[in-house]
């Protein structure tokens, strides 16, 4: 009987997820309204949650997909990745005013390069403390302070080795992590409250998932705006990354 | 009809995605740079117009909206399958590097954000 109910939960693996994601939400509002009276939005309670069961899943199962790589869980991969998400990012667009995209344009296209530089810059003086002195390492761990897909593809595309590219993933994925849990903690200080303010954070950080889960805590409101920039950056990342920035970097080690 | 919202969101993300790809190639790498943000702006333009000319039926839009608001747990299962223990496996310099362009990323966007700000006051 149990595993009958098994195989219906595992053949409609998306369904099974729908179902999950409203049970943990509805956990998350639990632990946030009355364990915690409002202090952490349920939403990064919410995100917290996720990425915890994700680091159990990835013990349990040995995979690289988190809860996702747990048969019965399989659907949130599908709910979770780049398609359904891309799809509902966009339709957050819906309601968005030109004018303000307008306002906050050149910002935006100006934290951008600030981003993407300032990250590598980071990425390559933290690997050089760790006594990395070929070119083609660091700036592919200084992609990885970029994002974790320009990381990959930078050190990919420069012919960096494998455990450097690990390294450079990793980078991207701690950056990620923290920008989602940390950002609705520091958006007030930061100013973090208007569309065009969200523009500058999408383009300097960059990191898109980081991007979208650290604004959907902080305003959801926000989040069409922070996700317009940062949907640019790790493009512009992988551009930038193996050709100018790496001729920068060889030119100074 | 909602359906007609859902294909309108879908075409403009997959034209958006194939016009990101496009930008991509003129440029020389295998990837797509920025398809949602082209998406999210066709979405805007195409549905401001229908707005205006008063084609967007209140069902038409339900097919965008709902969509939207799914945002949130979409994001929820996103995190729930990252690669965390990867992450975690990267050690020192993974978690410093990561830590610290968060940090320094943060104080950016602070001064960037007081200096728009300024500008504005200036203009009015």
């Amino acid at each position: 009987m149990l595993q009958l109910f098994e195989i219906v939960l595992i053949k409609n693996s998306l369904l099974t997820a729908f179902a999950f994601i409203g049970l943990i939400t509805y956990i998350s509002y639990l632990i946030s309204d009355k364990l915690l009276y409002g202090l952490l939005h349920s939403s990064v309670v919410a995100i917290s949650i996720g990425l915890i069961l994700a680091y159990v899943g990835g013990v349990y199962s040995e995979g690289s997909k988190g809860l996702a790589d747990i048969p019965l869980l399989s659907g949130l991969g599908i709910m979770g990745g780049a398609m359904l998400r891309d799809f509902a990012i966009v339709a957050t667009a819906f309601g968005v005013r030109m004018e303000e995209l307008r306002k906050g344009g050149i910002l935006g296209v100006a934290s951008l390069f600030i981003g993407i530089f300032s990250s590598f810059m980071i990425g390559i003086t933290v690997a050089f403390a760790f006594g990395y002195r070929d070119a083609v390492s660091l700036t592919t761990l200084g992609a990885g302070a970029a994002t974790y897909i320009v990381g990959p593809v930078t050190g990919t595309a420069l012919g960096a080795t494998s455990e450097v590219i690990a390294l450079s993933i990793a980078t991207g994925l701690v950056k990620a992590i923290l920008v989602m849990i940390t950002t609705p903690l520091v958006a007030k200080y930061i100013g973090l409250n208007n569309p065009r303010a969200a523009m500058i954070f999408g383009g300097v950080m960059g990191t898109n998932s980081g991007v979208m889960a650290g604004l959907a805590a902080t305003n959801p409101k926000l989040v069409p705006y922070g996700a317009m920039t940062a949907t640019f950056y790790t493009g512009l990342g992988c551009l930038l990354g193996p050709s100018l920035i790496f001729i920068l970097v060889r030119a100074l080690f | 009809m909602a359906i007609y919202g859902t294909a309108l969101l879908s075409a403009c993300l997959l034209l958006g995605i194939s016009l990101g790809r496009v930008l991509g190639m003129l440029l020389g790498i295998d990837a797509d740079i920025g398809g949602v943000g082209i998406a999210m702006l066709l979405l805007i333009w195409v549905t401001e117009w229908m707005h205006r000319t008063g084609r967007l039926k209140p069902s038409t839009e339900l097919g965008i909206t709902f969509w939207g608001v799914l945002y949130i747990p979409i994001v929820i299962a996103m995190a729930a399958s990252q690669n965390v223990v990867a992450a975690f496996k990267g050690g020192a310099i993974a978690f410093l590097a990561g830590l610290f362009v968060v940090i320094i990323s943060f104080a950016l966007v602070g001064i960037l954000v007081r200096i728009s700000t300024a500008d504005q006051n200036e203009i009015l």
